[in-house]
């Protein structure tokens, strides 16, 4: 029984014999012993398929390959195969005769790709320039009529990215204090200088922790979102739908997102520092043991009101970069599956980047302006 | 059979056989359930009671290495294709050859190339990404793919849906050459009465989750049953049978 099933070639004098099943799942082994097969090199041929009970497409194609080999050599082939199956070699015929073996386009070479990669940065630059200034414009306008700002989605995405983002931010933030406090306090303790754990904490903290800790979370959480609820919008043609019905899709969609953030973002962030100072305040008392009187005491002493501004003036800066980002490519996806994930990666990826590449440069402004 | 999501009960007293050979249709209104039974005969989701028996085996407590063997008899054609859209038109369709054969690689395009040309694409839309392709011809290339390890039971969920008349009418010619000529049984789920009439051996209407009529186009449209009748001598129920080229 086992045999039978088996599909099989044989050569015997000027006869290839052809048996057992003939389908796809069975003709493993025909496949590989073909080539090799010491097929009568001069003559006529007879290839007897009568023994093969059972043909699929697959099967039918490789006989119908194995005659044309003998015929490209100059041999006839005299082909038998039951009546049953005649059908189907017919149709394999006519549909093999207008389907050519798919050729693999070639691979671009190396200076190819750069060059295609250079054009692909320079459209996407030209891209993002076009969607800024089309949003700046749209801004604009959105501040000389405020009537016309779509409030309740500014209102809606303060919950969403601000509101929401408070356990997390907190989190996060006393626990950056901590960290703070534990790595400057085991140096202060050496010189017995405990108390300036409390400059260290204010400091690090209000100019530049907490704004970049505040903004790479936002930027994780809200970027994303956007990118993903505009991407899927796209895919689902429902951007086109906005555009038909006479609605900009940027004022709707973008304007109040972004006006959102710049709200949210600053707020988060001075909600961050009182965090990040709280639990640099128990690491201190925990470990070096500054007592809250002392701690808060010396703060006040040591920070001034320029280090909080400085903080917080950089929230509306990361928000205006984190949903610019953000939306930008949500407007960018593809239609395909990996369209939206691909995209909603990449802008937290863009975003995070900016965020802590315009930390460093405000940085450096400052200390070039002395503030 | 019955199936309930929650509290919505999908279907309930489902009973249909289909023979060897024949084209049966699953008809009915949206949301009727019968995409939901479709996706239960292949093993997509499981019924809540009742039983499945296809190509002989019983559905119930199948193991991984029966329900492999099972898929590879049949074939499956998406209402949306499901074509992997990171690959293209030919490597789709050679997916499940290299998967589940050892054939050699020029055997695999080959055949690739066969299933698509017999699906009726031409032969460059074999090298495209199914995002650059239309409609019509994504829904071929996803019956290419369907066809690719030769299944004796083919599965086709809404084929004709979006495609215009040209397209559809090509669509019903393809699935009276691959009953006739490979002799395939097909189960399509449909709701588009040009296809019923032209294609289907046999039709089972489905309402609101029950069987309301199983018979041939002609027995259904001679129905008393009042939500059959509704279907079939609505305007466009009658049109549809009209048409002076119905070779029924």
């Amino acid at each position: 029984m086992n045999e039978e099933l088996r599909a099989d070639v044989r050569v015997e004098g000027g006869t290839v014999r052809c048996i057992g099943t003939w389908t796809a799942s069975e003709l493993g082994g025909v496949d590989r012993c073909l080539p090799r097969l010491a097929l009568p090199s001069r003559g006529d041929v007879v290839v007897d398929a009568t023994g093969v009970h059972a043909f699929d497409l697959a099967g039918v194609w490789m006989l119908r390959s194995a005659v044309r080999a003998l015929e490209e050599r100059g041999q006839r082939a005299d082909l038998r195969i039951r009546p049953e199956h005649a059908g189907l070699l017919e149709m394999v015929s006519a549909l093999g005769l207008s389907a050519p073996p798919v050729e693999a386009p070639p691979t671009p070479g190396l200076l190819a790709r750069v060059g295609a990669s250079t054009l692909s940065i320079g459209r996407e630059s030209i891209g993002v320039l076009a969607f800024l200034g089309h949003s700046a414009r749209t801004a604009a306008h959105g501040f000389t009529h405020p009537a016309l700002i779509r409030w309740r989605a500014v209102l809606h995405n303060v919950q969403a990215a601000g509101f929401d983002a408070l356990p997390i931010v907190g989190l996060l933030s006393f626990l950056m204090g901590v960290v703070i406090a534990y790595q400057g306090g085991t140096q202060f303790r050496r010189y017995g200088a405990n108390i300036f754990v409390a400059d260290l904490v204010g400091f690090a903290m209000l100019r530049e922790l907490s704004p970049l800790l505040t903004a790479i979370i936002v930027a994780g959480r809200s970027g994303s979102a956007f990118a993903a609820q505009i991407g899927t919008m796209k895919v689902t043609e429902e951007v086109d739908a906005l555009q038909t019905l006479g609605i900009s899709p940027t004022a709707l969609l973008v304007l109040p997102k972004v006006l959102a953030l710049a709200i949210a973002l600053p707020l988060l962030t001075v909600y961050a520092d009182a965090a990040g100072v709280l639990g640099g305040m128990i690491q201190a008392r925990a470990e070096l043991s500054v007592s809250w009187s002392d701690f808060l005491d010396r703060l006040v002493k040591a920070i001034h009101l320029k280090d909080y501004l400085v903080g917080v003036g950089k929230a509306p800066v990361f928000a205006g970069i984190i949903g610019s980002i953000g939306c930008y490519h949500g407007f960018q996806v593809s239609a395909d599956a990996e369209g939206v994930g691909r995209r909603t990666t990449t802008s937290v990826v863009h975003s995070v980047f900016l965020v802590i590449v315009v930390d460093a440069l405000f940085s450096v402004a400052f200390s070039v302006l002395g503030i | 059979m019955r199936t309930r999501f929650g509290n919505a009960v999908v279907h309930d007293g489902v009973t249909l056989a289909v023979e060897r050979g024949e084209v049966f249709a699953l008809a009915g209104a949206s949301g009727c359930g019968k995409s939901t039974l479709l996706r239960e005969m292949i093993l997509l989701q499981r019924p809540d009671g009742g039983s499945i028996r296809v190509l002989g085996t019983d559905l119930e407590g199948l193991d991984e290495e029966r329900a492999l063997a099972l898929r590879r008899r049949w074939g499956v054609m998406f209402e949306r294709g499901g074509l992997f859209s990171s690959l293209t038109v030919a490597e789709n369709v050679e997916l499940p050859l290299r998967e589940h054969t050892r054939l050699s690689e020029r055997l695999v395009s080959e055949l690739a190339a066969l299933k698509i040309a017999l699906a009726g694409l031409p032969a460059d839309a074999a090298r495209k990404y199914p995002a650059e392709l239309s409609g019509g011809m994504r829904k071929r290339a996803a019956l290419a793919r369907a066809l690719a390890l030769d299944p004796e039971l083919l599965f086709l969920d809404e084929p004709t849906a979006g495609l215009d008349p040209l397209s559809a009418g090509g669509f019903d010619e393809l699935v009276r050459r691959l009953k006739e000529l490979l002799g395939l049984t097909l189960l399509i789920v449909t709701h588009d009465l040009d296809f019923l009439w032209r294609v289907a051996d046999r039709v089972a209407f489905l309402v609101a989750g029950r069987v309301v009529g199983i018979g041939t186009m002609e027995d259904l449209s001679h129905s008393e049953e009042p939500l059959v009748r509704e279907y079939f001598h609505g305007p466009r129920g009658r049109a549809a049978k009209e048409q002076p080229w119905n070779p029924r």
